[in-house]
């Protein structure tokens, strides 16, 4: 498992290639990469900085990845969230997870992304024509981490 | 008791404080969310019922009636946009 918070950009080749290196147990890897786009909520976003927490950030990122581990037999899994001022284009995000079958590794991927999204703590601040604004957080975030609550038993009839 | 308390993105902004320590007499992030927002102008504005805030205790998000332990580092930011 690697987790890392960092200004600098990362390869993606590079990690999910380091993921399989030296050993074939791995049949899947799946990876995602969010990056900066130009425009949000109707204008134009000349740059974003991201803000994070730093300690409460690397043990967050950690207990999504362990809560991960706890749905799925994953057989490992990169986490790398830049920091610092980016320009559209660049890359912020990159998860990948490796399992021995792809129906592993693309769920891991997503609940994941999911569950970063709503609970580690980083924020952005966008740069545009009308000046710096923080981006508010979205519903449909919330939304989306919601579908991968754990199951709920009904209760059946007396 | 003494707390450590931070504030991150627009709060760190709107209260012009990343940091700073406090004495507080009650017990759980709700009766320190109450004594922050007794200072009035945007720390009752900001802090005021409905809006959407977090509260981290030791890093840890939190319920507002989670008791604070002493020398406790209590975390106050929006919610998280990151990813």
């Amino acid at each position: 498992m690697k987790i890392r918070v960092q200004t600098q950009a990362f390869d993606l080749g590079a990690e999910v290639g380091a993921m399989s290196k030296g050993r074939t147990d791995i049949g899947a890897i799946t990876s995602f990469v969010g990056l900066a786009r130009d425009l949000n909520e109707g204008s134009g976003v000349r740059a974003m900085t991201l803000e994070h927490y730093p300690g409460m950030t690397e043990k967050a990122l950690a207990a999504l990845v362990e809560e991960a581990n706890a749905r799925w037999t994953l057989l490992d899994v990169t986490v790398i969230h830049r920091v610092g001022r980016l320009l559209p284009g660049d890359p912020i995000v990159l998860v990948a997870v490796a399992s021995q079958h792809r129906g592993e590794a693309f769920a891991a991927c997503e609940f994941i992304m999911d569950y970063l999204k709503t609970r580690a703590p980083f924020w952005k601040k966008e740069e545009t024509a009308e000046g710096e604004r923080w981006v508010d957080a979205r519903a449909s975030d919330d939304a989306a981490a919601a579908r991968w609550a754990p199951p709920r038993f009904e209760t059946g009839p007396d | 008791m003494k707390l450590r308390v931070l504030y991150f993105a627009r709060l760190r902004e709107r209260f012009g404080m990343a940091e700073e320590t406090l004495d507080f007499a009650g017990a759980t992030a709700a009766e320190l969310i109450a004594q922050l927002q007794a200072r009035g102008g945007m720390w009752a504005e900001e802090l005021a019922a409905g809006r959407a805030f977090r509260v981290a205790v030791n890093q840890d998000i939190v319920a507002l009636d989670a008791a604070l332990p002493d020398q406790a580092e209590v975390a106050i930011f929006p919610p998280v946009t990151g990813g």
